[in-house]
């Protein structure tokens, strides 16, 4: 039930050879792809041509409502972005979010699982809070943060100014300076509790006779956290993490709704989408959704061959 | 009722409860006849019973993303109350003016259009009125939507409609830089409504033909205007608004020195920063005024010189000094808001606001003054050409009816009706010159020999969003701490890329 | 002054059990207390609502934010939409995706393991990469400000990871009622329908429940491909929310927080309600939020 997507081990189910001759065996193919057929019709559909269309286009000068046709202009569009210092600027903004909210979120998600893990009263209740944050959907819980991070009538600054940590209102959304740790924060409230999900399905599965033993041994719970619970937990970890990176640098809704245009403020999804809708340059909004899609492939590439995961399907 | 005025503006508020001695002086000061006067006073004592104030609320620090929302009839307020009175004629919300062409659009009766009208404010309050008034005299529905606020999501909003050729939309407001980009989706109205045309400024008139095709009816005229507070000016010895940028900086420091004492959310000079459409008329502003240009001129981008990057430096160096931090996040009702809840000495906006600011629940109400923006030494002084035309999408499944609905609302009776209670700055100058809009506008005198500069629209056409989005994201990067010699380089290169 | 250690530890194991619960609690408050605070935005009036210093517990609740919020007919409406939305992307994902997830998951045949690897890659594709494509595309085939857009576009991410969780579920069913049925003469499609589908209910029901809130999430196609506030989804609704009376320009925090409040209370009763088949689904198909 609890198993990670891409550890999954099982191999598929046993051929029903013993009731089927080789030739059923073909004609049970057969079968499976009928099954198959609308899954790969709708995925041709809505993601295969839409793929296609978006790499042919950001090679070309298309844009929508021109009375014209596109024009091939070849790496035009890719050059054009190689210089453009407001792509540069929104590939930093974002990996800079990405590695502070992947960071946070695993430290604090590995805490929140090692708390919840163990036996206590009302620890089902815990694990239901847990679920509050993911539920809400992003646009909503921006604005319920936009609210609270509200300069004059915000509850952050009248609670800071309580503890005594700031004496004077802060427009947290507004300083250049403030703004990613504010939308940071956003983002680790709404995710941590699905690392610590994650991580504590992993954890659950860890045999306790290994701790048994382990304290047998002597050895203390620090010794026993870092030469049974983390390797243990690798495969979960890896799957957590990934998976937030990849969100993390797609992000588009919560920048978008705090931000808007701002340009030292917007993420490489925000970037692209303002070019295609708004701008209908879809040429070069294509351009950009590419080079997304590479620079996520970066980052895959280098958990692979750090984390050296296994895709199994 | 709404009470949300906070604590530290109750001070003001006292201060500036207006007592009937005031609006008398004031009254007499704008020259209205008696029967005037006790329709203001008797307004003003419904107004102290009743207050609908709008707080005067420091704006969020974020962009303010509040759009198209219609209120439903019920819960439309019926508006400020104010009731205008001259010899001839009462000018009141309640009471817009008869549909004169109610006999020719009848026989269009039974057809449902869908107007983008205003998205905020009086504006929007005017177009449920006079929607509600052409509705019953002609039997024609008009399904009145709030446009977008935002000028850069209303744009991208017609654009794709237009793109699919959407009959979801029959007559729309479109921004004075839109007729060069939207032609192709327009219906020619020189056909229909080319006698009443004549009657407009020529050149608004010129920018709305495109190809010798008339897209839009003129609606209502705007430009860039300085507003101050005449109490602040006089208090700290200043005897005229100011002549030119530094002036401004100088006498905005002063008093906010001055002020900060009682009100630490006193601000001296706030404008529109935020990286919006508004952002690119203020930053127009400051280069044209300064020697800096005009972005693009004669197809050739010019942003990058030594002038433009001095003036943007400048500027850059109020944030946080004589603006507040969170300027950089401002569109025009958060600027109008600071200023009009006392908190601004200086506010650069539309004539829109004058008659919100001078309006009766007004904190600020007897301290506005208004004059040409500042200008650098040598330049003239000028004002970001804006407003608005009514046009009629070619997707229309009704465009005969949508013809008559405009030509309803652009006529000169409705045009003096919106100048006199809502302060929108007629297209016609006859209407202009009418005893009675001058009374709502004294400004529209001493406005008269400032520059009216437009914006790249023509150069640019269908592009033109993209070349302004270009221009406030460059300059909202320099509001926020760049320099503008490192930023402006960047800029250009990018609007090189449009211009060809 | 001598303390038994068997006391001593007593006392230290009272201690960090004390601390286990500060912690506890500090993680609870952390995770429930911006829920808390729409709560209370949403109750208070406008006086309240802007007054500083802030007021942590309100003294006179009322509900005139809500019912503002519900008398709109355009907030009524998005939420129609997003639950017509919603609810066909899940209905089709599940119908088309229980179809695929069992070939994949109880044939096996050439070719299974490429479309494996397609859907699985599609899980963790990012939906902004295709969007110059679909706006070309919905443009093209009218689809612009319509719902349909938003069904057709949202089963790029609620199909591949409908399939994929369910390919999971019906690998571990057992063989055996499978192969009775073969013998007593079902057809395959039947053994699928009458067998295999009421197995696998469960998982229908994880999956379906994670698919709608997927899409009853989703902003970014929304916001591309709709534009007329009748269209709107409830995401775009909080979006643009604006002021629904007075004469004010602010934005009526109260009541939209009372909106955020009326959209999110079912998502979070629903998550409640089934948040052990939501873990597990969760942690099997690793779906972002």
């Amino acid at each position: 039930m609890s198993r990670p997507a891409i550890a999954e081990p099982r191999r598929a189910a046993l051929p029903l050879r013993r009731w089927r001759t080789m030739t059923l065996a073909e004609r049970q193919a057969w079968l499976a792809w009928l099954f198959l057929l609308p899954a790969l019709l709708v995925v041709i559909a809505v993601a295969m041509i839409p793929l296609a269309q978006t790499l042919y286009f950001s090679f070309t000068d298309k844009r929508l409502g021109a009375l014209e046709p596109e024009q091939w202009v070849g790496l035009e569009n890719y050059r054009f972005l190689l210089s453009d210092s407001l792509w540069w600027t929104a590939v930093k903004v974002t990996v800079q979010f990405t590695v502070i909210t992947v960071a946070l979120e695993f430290l604090l998600g590995l805490l929140i699982a090692l708390v919840v893990n163990s036996r206590f009263p009302g620890r089902g209740p815990m694990r239901a809070a847990m679920l509050v944050p993911w539920a809400i959907p992003t646009v909503l819980s921006a604005q319920m943060w936009k609210w609270m991070y509200n300069d004059i009538f915000g509850v952050i600054n009248d609670l800071l100014k309580r503890v005594g940590l700031i004496e004077q209102n802060i427009a947290w959304l507004a300083r250049p300076d403030t703004s990613l740790i504010a939308v940071a924060s956003i983002d680790i409230w709404k995710t941590t509790p699905f690392v610590a999900l994650l991580l504590l399905a992993g954890l659950q599965v860890i045999p306790d006779e290994l701790y048994e033993a382990a304290t047998v041994d002597g050895a203390n719970r620090i010794r026993q956290f870092f030469t049974i619970t983390l390797p243990l937990l690798r495969p979960a970890i890896v799957v957590a993490l990934i998976f937030r990176t990849l969100d993390a640098l797609r992000v588009f809704d919560v920048f978008y709704v705090l931000f808007g245009a701002r340009p030292d403020m917007q993420t490489m999804a925000v970037y692209a989408q303002n070019y295609i809708v708004a701008f209908s340059d879809v040429g070069y909004g294509s351009a950009i959704s590419v080079a997304i899609f590479l620079v996520i492939a970066i980052f895959v590439v280098a958990y692979v061959t750090t984390l050296k995961v296994e895709v199994q399907t | 009722m709404r009470d949300m005025r906070p604590d530290r503006l109750a001070p003001d508020l006292l201060a500036v409860r207006f007592s009937r001695r005031q609006v008398l002086r004031r009254a007499a000061a704008l020259g209205l006849s008696v029967p005037a006067l006790s329709a203001l006073l008797a307004a003003c004592a419904g107004e102290e019973a009743t207050p609908t104030q709008a707080p005067a609320v420091q704006p969020t620090a974020t962009p303010t993303e509040a759009a198209a929302e219609t209120p439903t009839a019920a819960e439309t307020p019926a508006g400020t109350p104010t009731v205008i009175t001259t010899p001839e004629t009462t000018y009141s919300m309640d009471n817009p003016p008869e549909v004169f062409n109610a006999d020719q659009a009848s026989q269009y009766s039974g057809a449902t259009l869908t107007y983008y009208g205003d998205s905020v404010g009086i504006g929007a309050e005017m177009d449920q009125a006079l929607a509600g008034a052409f509705s019953e005299a002609t039997g024609i529905t008009i399904n009145v939507v709030p446009k977008p606020e935002s000028a850069t999501e209303n744009y991208a909003a017609y654009q794709r409609f237009f793109s699919a050729q959407s009959p979801d939309v029959d007559v729309m407001m479109i921004d004075v830089i839109w007729p060069g980009a939207f032609a192709p989706h327009l219906v020619d109205l020189s056909q229909a409504l080319g006698e009443e045309a004549k009657a407009h400024y020529e050149t608004i008139i010129e920018n709305n033909t495109v190809d010798g095709k008339l897209v839009g009816m003129p609606w209502f005229g705007d430009f860039g205007m300085l507003y101050y507070r005449t109490d602040l000016l006089e208090k700290y010895g200043f005897s005229n608004p100011p002549e030119t940028w530094d002036e401004l900086e100088e006498m905005a420091q002063t008093i906010l020195e001055g002020e900060r004492g009682a009100n630490p959310n006193f601000a001296g000079f706030v404008f529109q920063g935020n990286a919006y459409e508004g952002l690119t008329c203020n930053a127009l502003e400051w280069l044209a005024s300064s020697g800096g240009g005009r972005f693009i001129e004669n197809g050739q981008v010019t942003i990058n010189n030594p002038q433009a990057v001095e003036m943007l430096n400048k500027v850059r160096g109020w944030v946080g000094t004589i603006a507040p931090q969170g300027v950089t996040t401002y569109q025009e009702e958060d600027s109008r808001q600071v200023f009009q809840g006392g908190n601004a000495a200086f506010l650069r906006n539309w004539p829109y606001v004058y008659s919100l600011a001078t309006g009766e629940d007004s904190p600020v109400r007897d301290m506005v003054g208004v004059a040409p923006l500042p200008a650098q030494p040598g330049n003239p002084h000028v004002g970001t050409v804006g407003g608005w035309q009514l046009a009629v999408s070619m997707y229309s499944r009704a465009p005969e009816a949508a013809i008559e609905f405009v030509r309803y609302m652009t006529s000169p009776e409705v045009q003096t009706w919106r100048a006199v209670l809502g302060s929108f700055v007629p297209t016609i100058p006859d209407v202009a010159s009418r005893p009675e809009v001058l009374q709502a506008m004294p400004f529209l005198e001493p406005m008269e020999a400032v520059e009216r500069v437009t914006r790249p629209s023509r150069e640019t056409g269908e592009r033109y969003n993209e070349v302004s989005t270009i221009v406030f994201q460059g300059v909202n990067q320099i509001l926020t701490g760049q320099d503008a010699a490192q930023v402006l380089p960047g800029v250009a290169q990018r609007l090189q890329r449009i211009v060809g | 002054m001598k303390l038994g250690s068997a006391q001593r530890k007593d006392t230290r194991r009272r201690l960090s059990r004390v601390l286990f619960y500060v912690v506890l609690a500090v993680i609870a408050i952390y995770l429930v207390f911006p829920f808390y605070w729409a709560i209370r935005s949403a109750i208070v009036p406008d006086a309240v609502q802007f007054a500083t210093p802030v007021v942590y517990w309100p003294e006179n609740p009322s509900l005139e934010n809500f019912r503002q919020v519900l008398a709109t007919g355009q907030f009524r409406r998005a939420l129609l939409n997003s639950a017509i939305v919603a609810g066909t992307v899940t209905l089709l994902s599940l119908a088309v995706g229980a179809m695929g997830a069992y070939a994949l998951g109880r044939f096996r045949f050439r070719g299974s393991t490429p479309v494996r690897y397609i859907i699985l890659s599609m899980t963790m594709f990012p939906s902004i990469s295709v969007l110059g494509g679909l706006y070309t595309l919905i443009t093209q085939f009218g689809l612009y400000n319509k719902l349909g857009a938003l069904v057709y576009s949202y089963l790029i991410f609620t199909l591949p990871f409908t399939v994929w969780v369910l390919m999971t579920f019906f690998r571990q069913l057992p063989r055996d009622l499978e192969e009775a049925a073969y013998v007593d003469g079902a057809s395959p499609f039947q053994t699928f329908w009458r067998i295999m589908l009421p197995l696998s209910a469960p998982g229908l029901v994880t999956t379906g429940l994670l698919a709608f809130i997927a899409a009853w999430n989703e902003f970014l196609y929304a916001l591309s491909f709709t534009q007329t506030p009748d269209k709107r989804t409830i995401t775009l609704a909080i979006f643009y929310f604006s002021p629904q009376t007075g004469g004010g320009f602010e934005i009526p925090w109260g009541q939209m927080m009372a909106a955020t409040v009326i959209v999110t209370l079912p998502l979070i009763v629903l998550t409640l309600i089934f948040q052990r088949r939501i873990i597990a689904g969760l942690t099997a198909g690793a779906v972002k939020g």
